[in-house]
C-alpha cells in the first residue's frame, strides 16, 4: 500500500492530465505492405540533408545506401524497398516546405527481404569509432526530434556522461508504439543500450516508463542484464513527463541549467525505440528502412501499431487503415505537439511516431475570451514560466521583453498552457511565432 | 482519399474542455443554494433584491457592450448575485439598482470588461452604496418573520431618491424574539457580546442577505474547489491569516479581543474569502503571490474590524488586496526551471 503523501511515484512539478486514449496499447505490432511508390526524403534528420548517390532509372536493393551523409551531423539513407529509382523530385513535407525525395517504384513480385547489409566487427570498437559505424545504419532520434543518434551519444569535449536515460515514457495521448516495442522487443532495447553505453562511456542506464504501462516494465525487467548496470524506473503518468527536462527532474531530482543540454548534468537521453532499432540493426549492419508507427484517432477504422516502410505516402497509409472521408485533420506525431499536414502526399520519415486522423465537426474555432487571470497556465507550465504574462506580451508583440524578462527561450512548446486555457487563448501558438520572429528577425522584418 | 478536405491547425490539438462560460456558470450554480437559503430566511424582500441587482447588472453589461454580446460569459450574473448577497435583505430596490449599475459600469466596463477590471466589480458596487447610503446599508431585519412570504419589508419599495422609512415599529410587530437589530460584529464592537460559533455556522444571526450561514458558504465553496473552478489556496490563506492575527490579538488581551473562530465565521469574511477574494481577474496568478495576497486580506480584515470606525472590514481588505495584485504578481514571478540556486546538482 502506498501512503498518499509519501513514496510517491517520481514526477516533475506542474503538468497536465489529458485523456490518454491509449486504446491501441493492446494491439500487437503488425507489418504494413509496401506502397507501389515510396518517396524517400533526403531531410529525415536534423542537420545537413543527405546527398543522393543514385540516378534515375537505377535499380536499388532493399537496404542499399542511396544517399550518403554530409558530415558528422548527418545520416545516410537506405533504400526501403527493392525497386527502380523513378525520379528525384520535391514532395510536400510536414513543415510545409517542399523537400527533395528519391522516388522508388517498388518491384511488386519481389519478396522484399533486406538484400544489402554493411556489417562490422563491433566488439573491438569503442567511443567515436563505434559512433561512426553507428552513423552508417542511419538511426535518428525516434521521439520526433530526429537528432542523429550517433552524434548525440558522443560526449561534448570535457564532459563525462554518467547516465543514459532511455525514454520509454510516451506521454503523448494516443501513441502506443513505444509501449508495444518495449513489450515485444525488450531484448533489442538491452542490446541497443549496450552499444550506446560503449559510445558515450556511461556507467549507468535508466529506462523510464510511465506507470500506465506496467506490463512493459515487467517485460523490460525480465530482459535486464545481470550486472545491475541498467535499471527500470517507473514515473507518474503525466504530460509532458517524456520531455528531457521533466524526465531528468523526475529521475535524478536535478534541473538542467537554463539554456544548456542534458549533458550539462551528465545525462544523455534517447528514445526507447531509437535504442531498440540500434540494438536490432547495428549487429547486422542493416540500414534503417522502416519503423513502428501508431496509427490511430477517431477517424481510423483499423487503428494499431504498424511497421511502416520509410517513404510510404500518407495517402496510401490512410487508405490501408481505413481513414474515413470525414477525417479533416491529419496529425503527424501526438495530439499535443504533433503537426497537421498540408497534403496527404507527405511521406513517412524516420521521425514520425504516430499518424492520427480526426474528423472534427466544428470547423469554427472556439470563441476566444479575454484572459481572466485564472492562473491555470502558470500552474500547468512544466518549466515554471509565466504564460499569462507571456501571452499578454505576445498580444502586444513585445517579443524582446518576452525573451529577456520572462525567459521565452526556455519554452519547449509542450502546449500545456493552451490545453488548460479556459479562454482558448492560443498561448503556445503565439510563443512559437515569437520564437520564430526572434530567431529570424532579419528575414521577417 | 483525394476528396479529403484537410485543415491546418497548430498544436495542441486537444483541450481540457474548460471554458470561461463553464467556470462562470459553475460559480453561479454554486451560489444558488446560498441564494435559496437567503430567500428562505428573509422571504420576498431578499428575492426581490437578488433579482433586481442581477437584472441591473445584466442590463448594464448589455448596454455598455453594444458591439459584442458579452452576457454569454456569465460573469455579469456572478457580479449581480454576489452583490445582492452582500446587501442587507431590506435594502431599498432603487439603491440596489444604483449598486448594480456602478458595479458593472465603473467596476468593470470602464476598464475594458471581463478580465481587465482591477477591482472586484461587486465590491466596487457595494463600496459605492456603503458610502452613499450609510444608514440603509446598516438597517437589518429579522430572519424568519412570520409573513415573510406574503409581504415585503417596508423599505424595499422606497420611492427612488427617497430616504427609506423607519422600520423599528415594523420590526416590533414581527414578534421575532431576541432580535437586536445589530450584526454579531457590531454587537461585539459596541457591547462586547460574541455570538456562538453554532449560530454563525447555521445562520441564526443578523447579517446581509447571503452572509448568514458560514457552513453553507463553506460547502458551496468546497464544491467549486473540488471541481477546480476556484483556487482553494486563496480562501485558505485569507481565513488562515485572519485566524492567526485574531489569535495573536487574543493572546495579548483575551478579555477584549474575540476568539479566532468568531473572527473567521462572523460578518462577510466567509463569503468574501471564498467568492470575492478568489475573483480570478483581480487576484494574483503566481503560486507565491496567491498566498501573500490572501494573507494581506486576512490581516487587513482583522485590523479594520478591531481598529477601524466600521464594524466590518472584509470589503476594504479585499479591495486593497486587488489593488496590490499587479505589484504582488510582479515581485513573485515563479522560479523558472533550470535557474536560481537549484540549477546546480
Amino acid at each position: 500500500m502506498r501512503l498518499p503523501f509519501f513514496n510517491r511515484t517520481p514526477t516533475f512539478d506542474h503538468g497536465i492530465h489529458p485523456v490518454y486514449h491509449k486504446e491501441t496499447g493492446h494491439l500487437p505490432i503488425r507489418r504494413f505492405p509496401f506502397a507501389p511508390k515510396l518517396y524517400v526524403s533526403l531531410e529525415q534528420h536534423i542537420g545537413k540533408p543527405a546527398i543522393a548517390i543514385v540516378r534515375v532509372g537505377q535499380e536499388v536493393l532493399r537496404g542499399e545506401i542511396i544517399a550518403k551523409p554530409d558530415g558528422l551531423f548527418s545520416l545516410p539513407i537506405h533504400a526501403p524497398a527493392t525497386g527502380i529509382v523513378e525520379a528525384l523530385e520535391p514532395m510536400p513535407s510536414d513543415n510545409g516546405e517542399m523537400e527533395m525525395c528519391i522516388v522508388i517504384r517498388v518491384y511488386e513480385a519481389d519478396t522484399q527481404e533486406v538484400q544489402m547489409r554493411y556489417p562490422h566487427d563491433l566488439e573491438a570498437l569503442r567511443g567515436r569509432e563505434l559512433a561512426l559505424v553507428m552513423q552508417e545504419i542511419g538511426v535518428a532520434g525516434k521521439g520526433g526530434a530526429t537528432f542523429p543518434t550517433h552524434a548525440k551519444l558522443i560526449p561534448p569535449a570535457g564532459k563525462q556522461i554518467e547516465t543514459i536515460i532511455v525514454n520509454g515514457v510516451e506521454c503523448e495521448p494516443f501513441l502506443t508504439c513505444d509501449h508495444r516495442l518495449m513489450l515485444e522487443r525488450a531484448n533489442d532495447v538491452m542490446t541497443g543500450i549496450k552499444y550506446a553505453r560503449r559510445v558515450c562511456g556511461a556507467p549507468h542506464a535508466i529506462i523510464a516508463v510511465e506507470d500506465n504501462k506496467m506490463d512493459a516494465v515487467a517485460a523490460l525487467e525480465a530482459a535486464l542484464p545481470a550486472d545491475g548496470s541498467v535499471s527500470v524506473k517507473v514515473v507518474a503518468t503525466k504530460y509532458p513527463q517524456g520531455a528531457a527536462e521533466t524526465l531528468i527532474k523526475a529521475l535524478l531530482g536535478r534541473e538542467v541549467p537554463a539554456g544548456k543540454r542534458s549533458s550539462a548534468v551528465g545525462v544523455v537521453m534517447n528514445n526507447v525505440m531509437t535504442l531498440a532499432y540500434i540494438g536490432r540493426l547495428l549487429p547486422l549492419g542493416e540500414g534503417m528502412t522502416e519503423r513502428v508507427i501508431t496509427i490511430a484517432g477517431p477517424s481510423v477504422e483499423r487503428p494499431g501499431n504498424y511497421i511502416v516502410p520509410i517513404g510510404t505516402p500518407l495517402r496510401y497509409l490512410l487508405e490501408y487503415v481505413g481513414a474515413r472521408s470525414t477525417a479533416n485533420e491529419i496529425i503527424l506525431g501526438g495530439p499535443m505537439m504533433g503537426t497537421t499536414i498540408p497534403s496527404v502526399d507527405v511521406p513517412i520519415t524516420k521521425g514520425v511516431c504516430g499518424v492520427l486522423a480526426f474528423g472534427k465537426k466544428d470547423a469554427v474555432p472556439p470563441q476566444i475570451y479575454p484572459c481572466i487571470h485564472c492562473g491555470e497556465c502558470v500552474n500547468a507550465c512544466p518549466k515554471q514560466l509565466n504564460p499569462t504574462q507571456l501571452g499578454m506580451l505576445a498580444a502586444k508583440r513585445e517579443y524582446d521583453v518576452m525573451a529577456e524578462q520572462f525567459m521565452l527561450g526556455e519554452c519547449f512548446e509542450c502546449g500545456c498552457c493552451s490545453y488548460v486555457c479556459p479562454s482558448h487563448i492560443p498561448l503556445v501558438q503565439q510563443f512559437r511565432v515569437a520564437k520564430y520572429f526572434l530567431k529570424n528577425r532579419e528575414k521577417v522584418t | 482519399m483525394s476528396k479529403h478536405r484537410i485543415e491546418l491547425r497548430a498544436a495542441p490539438h486537444q483541450h481540457s474542455g474548460h471554458s470561461v462560460p463553464t467556470i462562470m456558470r459553475n460559480v453561479v450554480y454554486s451560489l444558488l443554494p446560498i441564494c435559496g437559503f437567503s430567500v428562505w430566511q428573509y422571504g420576498l424582500s431578499a428575492l426581490a433584491l437578488l433579482l433586481t441587482v442581477t437584472a441591473t447588472c445584466l442590463a448594464t453589461e448589455r448596454l455598455l457592450n453594444r458591439n459584442a454580446n458579452t452576457l454569454g460569459d456569465w460573469s455579469a450574473v456572478i457580479t449581480g448575485v454576489l452583490l445582492g448577497l452582500t446587501l442587507p435583505p431590506a435594502f431599498p430596490l432603487w439603491m440596489a439598482i444604483v449598486a448594480g449599475f456602478v458595479a458593472i459600469a465603473i467596476g468593470k466596463a470602464m476598464f475594458g470588461g471581463l478580465g481587465h477590471n482591477p477591482f472586484n466589480p461587486a465590491l466596487v458596487g457595494r463600496a459605492f452604496v456603503q458610502a452613499a447610503f450609510p444608514v440603509a446599508i446598516t438597517t437589518w431585519v429579522p430572519a424568519f418573520s412570520a409573513n415573510r412570504f406574503s409581504e415585503f419589508v417596508p423599505t424595499t419599495f422606497t420611492a427612488p431618491l427617497m430616504i427609506p422609512p423607519d422600520i423599528v415599529g415594523w420590526v416590533k410587530q414581527q414578534g421575532v424574539d431576541a432580535f437586536t437589530g445589530a450584526t454579531p460584529l457590531a454587537r461585539w464592537k459596541f457591547e462586547n457580546v460574541t455570538a456562538s460559533a453554532h449560530d454563525l455556522l447555521t445562520g441564526a444571526v443578523t447579517a446581509s442577505a447571503g452572509e448568514t450561514s458560514a457552513l453553507l458558504i463553506l460547502a458551496c465553496g468546497a464544491y467549486l474547489a473540488i471541481r477546480k473552478f476556484m483556487d482553494w489556496r486563496i480562501p485558505v490563506a485569507v481565513l488562515g491569516s485572519a485566524a492567526l492575527t485574531a489569535w495573536a490579538f487574543q493572546l495579548v488581551d483575551p478579555t477584549h479581543y474575540p476568539a479566532p473562530i468568531f473572527v473567521m465565521l462572523s460578518g462577510g469574511l466567509m463569503l468574501g474569502a471564498i467568492y470575492m477574494a478568489t475573483d480570478m481577474a483581480t487576484s494574483p496568478v503566481t503560486p507565491v503571490g496567491v498566498w501573500i495576497y490572501g494573507g494581506i486580506i486576512g490581516v487587513m480584515t482583522v485590523i479594520i474590524r478591531y481598529f477601524g470606525g466600521l464594524t466590518e472590514g472584509v470589503m476594504y481588505a479585499i479591495l486593497l488586496g486587488n489593488a496590490l495584485t499587479p505589484l504582488i504578481d510582479r515581485y513573485t514571478q515563479p522560479r523558472v526551471y533550470g535557474t536560481g540556486n537549484k540549477e546546480q546538482p
